[in-house]
């Protein structure tokens, strides 16, 4: 019994790491219409320069944590600025390319620092909690808690306030949002900028109980791209519930069936609903 | 030529065309007229078969198209010209114009593997088609010249061209005069006089109501997907709904 | 002046001296090793000319394309390895094999918009990669597959030296552009660049999308597997390694480079940037540094590349030295360019 809801917490943790990439990916995606093959790249950006924050600088984890999502949001924004923005009325093709070119520069910066190998990430977080034989260590509950708190925000600051409202009518209708001058300009950079603060928070919230490396940001965002196709572009809910499934799908298909194969599961899930819906599960009209 | 029965399309709760019937005529030009988003350029694309329908049918010259694949519409002859046409811009005119005749060709790639007689055969076919539908807009003189290097006028004649040279019974035009002035429209108006002389069908879309009331022999209006009127210009100028449809959009239909 | 020399590179006579070139490089060569960097090169420039073929003219960025590299390397490693194939039929095998996969992968995958056909294969292409380190009992998991055959040279040619290897590749290659040039100027082509330039549009002229595309990504994959298999029987030695997205990465950076969508842009990019390269060894490890930054400068001020550019110039070139007289000088333009186009 016990090792079952040790899979569920296992299941949440990962649920809500994958969720956070997903936020960040869903956002661009569904605003802006650009497929950010880069994100992984922000996320593991985001946890060297915690690690840097941390273990060079010498502050503190949440210091370091929040230096990192503004140095994120910043290297978001600037792509958005340099990359993206003239590239907005060319075909589709020269986004994803451009997308993998900046990919393919951030990671041989960051090996140009810190080299291709791993290194831990401390975290004033190692305790765990014991209640009645369940083990939860702090730092996933750090994540799960964290990760519902950062949504949570993320949805009042999008109902509640003009900034959101102007983000969420981007989403809804471009045509009209312009006739009503909203500022595309200004809700490009802002998406960015969100998007690589979640991804730098999901990052440093996750290394500690991972590893940091270069590539660590490979897996993670295909699997992000699956969470999106599945919850929906553009969705927040989606992202969120779309990582759960997938964080649980692992955390039971890992122990229970088989470890070694584990990260297949995110990918064939996406095979068969593709194959059956090729407009992935929520789309409305033609995409 | 083309009748239309009952035709439907839902999108999610939206009907986006709702229980449309119309029938045009061989060697006619139909208008199709409506306030923006009445659903005229979801109409065509249940037409040539881009979106399937909901329910009702279609039939081209009595044969039921209704949820033929577009391709295949293609093939039977529904030539069609979107609103922006994506054409390849660092290529000549002509060479955009030879794929035109594409679907009247067989060859595959066993055909290009060895050279076969009858891919000569087709790509010679297809580069004179291309010219003669270069011709008939009146552009051999650009035949030679990159896309990006012509004007929006001289665009929207190769998107005819490319239309013309799949050897079409019927022509969808989706707002052929956009965007160019009105000595150009007038051009384009010629033009399609010109396309039914030889024996086509059109249907066009246009918001311009000088060029539609002078050049059409038949209007139909759509709001918010349901067809509102339908008859020869002077009917539909004088009618009250047409006139409420549009608020008395009085900037367009005057002259 | 410069446009007479775009002229002459323009000629087909030039053709000839590239081939000419490319048959005496080996005694020209400085060492053994820089004929193997050239075979090597020429192997992906196989394989990039197939990613040509499905990105370049079709429009459909395939980042699978690397995954059925290796699964060409891999059918003819493990066929000649463990099963005791000779290498000519495995070579058979893992053309057919990346064939059959491929018309799988595309009739599945090409049903997918845009960006939905770029991720599934990215995710395509991971599962490969998964399968092969993971799937122990086929292939040999991260070990590898070791021993493989070489090509059988009919007691004629030794085909684990060096330089008649790269040969077969050489020949390999020529047949590869060879068939490509055919295939470009043909109605096929200009169907796969109707469906690049919109799929409605494409539709709409009476193109059947599935059938034309699912056509572009076998036949792409077969180039790809026809590399893998090369690659295979020249190092002997390969793992899973060799089906990870950098290699992907690396062919779309050859081809953008050299010109997506043209005859001669993935051969010159992939030996360009393969040789840059070697030349500057210390860059080797942060060569991304370079490339990554100037995939985004190709893709927002050069999308088509050094031949596409190239071609683009020479076009315009050619018209403002053909001004007013519409038809007899239009004529003569249109030819002129044309066949620049065709033999480009």
């Amino acid at each position: 019994m016990n090792l079952f809801l040790q899979q569920i917490i296992n299941g949440l943790t990962l649920g809500s790491i994958y969720g956070l990439v997903a936020l960040g990916l869903t956002l661009v995606y569904g605003i802006l219409h650009i497929p950010n093959f880069a994100h992984g790249a922000l996320y593991m950006v985001g946890a060297f320069v915690s690690y840097f924050f941390m273990v060079d600088v010498g502050v503190h984890y949440w210091v370091a944590m929040a230096g990192s999502a503004a140095v994120i949001a910043v290297l978001g924004i600037i792509c958005e600025r340099l990359v993206f923005h003239p590239l907005r009325n060319s075909p589709p093709i020269h986004d994803k390319i451009a997308a993998i070119g900046i990919l393919l520069f951030l990671e041989a910066v960051v090996q140009m620092f810190w080299g291709a190998d791993f290194r831990r990430m401390p975290s004033p977080f190692t305790g765990i909690l014991n209640f009645d034989g369940l083990i939860i260590p702090e730092q996933r509950l750090l994540i799960i808690v964290g990760a519902l708190t950062l949504v949570a925000g993320l949805q009042v600051f999008l109902r509640k306030t003009m900034t959101g409202a102007t983000i969420i009518a981007m989403a809804q209708n471009r045509e009209g949002a312009f006739l009503v001058g909203i500022d595309a300009n200004r809700v490009a950079m802002m998406t960015f900028g969100i998007s690589g603060a979640l991804a730098a928070i999901a990052a440093t919230l996750y290394a500690p109980i991972n590893l940091v490396y270069p590539a660590m940001g490979h897996i993670v965002i295909m699997k992000a791209f699956v969470i999106i196709i599945l919850g929906g572009m553009g969705s927040i809910p989606g992202a969120i519930v779309g990582g759960m499934i997938i964080g649980f799908a692992e955390a039971f298909g890992g122990f229970y069936i088989s470890t070694a194969y584990k990260d297949i599961i995110a990918f064939g899930l996406l095979v068969v609903i593709l194959s059956i819906r090729p407009q992935g599960l929520f789309a409305k009209g033609a995409h | 030529m083309l009748k239309v029965e009952h035709l439907t399309k839902m999108f999610g709760g939206l009907a986006a065309v709702n229980d449309v019937s119309v029938e045009f005529e061989m060697g006619k030009i139909n208008a199709i007229i409506g306030p923006n988003g009445a659903g005229k350029s979801t109409f065509f694309n249940l037409i040539s078969g881009l979106h399937r329908p909901t329910s009702g049918n279609i039939l081209l010259n009595g044969v039921d198209v209704t949820h033929m694949p577009c391709d295949k519409v293609a093939r039977l002859g529904v030539g069609r010209t979107f609103q922006t046409t994506n054409l390849f811009e660092q290529a000549s005119v002509l060479d955009n114009l030879i794929v035109g005749h594409r679907l009247r060709t067989q060859s595959g790639l066993w055909d290009v593997l060895i050279n076969s007689k009858r891919l000569q055969r087709e790509e010679k076919a297809a580069r004179d088609k291309a010219m003669e539908a270069l011709d008939f807009v009146g552009l051999s003189h650009i035949a030679g010249q990159f896309i990006a290097d012509i004007t929006q006028e001289e665009r929207k004649r190769v998107a005819f061209a490319l239309a013309l040279a799949t050897d079409p019974k019927i022509v969808l035009l989706d707002e052929p005069a956009a965007g160019v002035n009105p000595d150009e429209t007038v051009g384009f108006a010629a033009l399609m006089r010109k396309m039914v002389d030889n024996g086509l069908t059109i249907c066009l879309i246009e918001h311009k109501m000088d060029m539609i009331m002078s050049l059409a022999d038949k209007i139909m209006v759509l709001d918010h997907g349901e067809k509102i009127a339908e008859g020869t210009p002077e009917e539909v100028r004088n009618n009250p709904v047409v006139i409420q449809a549009y608020l008395g959009g009085d900037e367009d239909a005057a002259a | 002046m410069l446009l007479k020399i775009a002229d002459l590179l323009m000629k087909p006579g030039t053709k000839m001296v590239m081939i000419a070139f490319a048959l005496v490089f080996p005694f020209l060569a400085a060492n053994e090793y820089q004929v193997y960097v050239m075979a090597t090169a020429f192997i992906w420039a196989i394989a990039v000319y197939g990613l040509n073929i499905i990105t370049g003219y079709c429009g459909q960025l395939n980042l699978a394309h690397g995954g059925f590299f290796a699964i060409g390397a891999y059918t003819l490693g493990l066929l000649t390895a463990d099963y005791g194939w000779s290498f000519w039929p495995a070579f058979v095998g893992a053309l057919v094999m990346t064939a059959v996969l491929g018309f799988f992968v595309g009739i599945v995958s090409l049903r997918l918009k845009e960006h939905y056909f770029a991720i599934f294969t990215l995710c395509v292409g991971f599962i490969i990669y998964l399968l092969l380190d993971k799937w122990e009992e086929l292939t040999h998991g991260p070990i590898g597959v070791r021993d493989i055959a070489e090509p059988y040279g009919f007691g004629l040619v030794d085909f684990t030296e060096t330089t008649p290897f790269y040969y077969l590749v050489l020949a390999f290659l020529v047949l590869a552009i060879w068939f490509m040039g055919k295939l470009s100027r043909s109605l096929l082509g200009r169907t796969f660049i109707a469906i690049r330039n919109g799929d409605e549009l494409a539709q709409s002229l009476g193109i059947n999308l599935m059938r034309n595309k699912v056509l572009a990504f076998v036949l792409s994959t077969t180039y790809a597997g026809l590399a893998g298999a090369l690659y295979a029987g020249m190092v002997r030695f390969i793992g899973p390694e060799e089906a990870n997205i950098n290699h992907t990465f690396d062919m779309i950076t050859y081809l953008l480079v050299g010109g997506i969508g043209t005859i001669t842009g993935p051969l010159l990019g992939t030996i360009g940037i393969v040789w840059i390269t070697q030349s500057l060894q210390f860059l080797e490890e942060y060569r991304m540094i370079i490339f990554g930054p100037m995939l985004v400068i190709l893709v927002i001020f050069f999308p088509r590349g050094i031949t596409g550019s190239f071609l683009t110039w020479m076009h315009r070139k050619a018209q403002s030295l053909a001004p007013g007289k519409k038809h007899t000088k239009s004529k003569v333009v249109t030819a002129k360019t044309r066949e620049a186009e065709n033999n480009a």
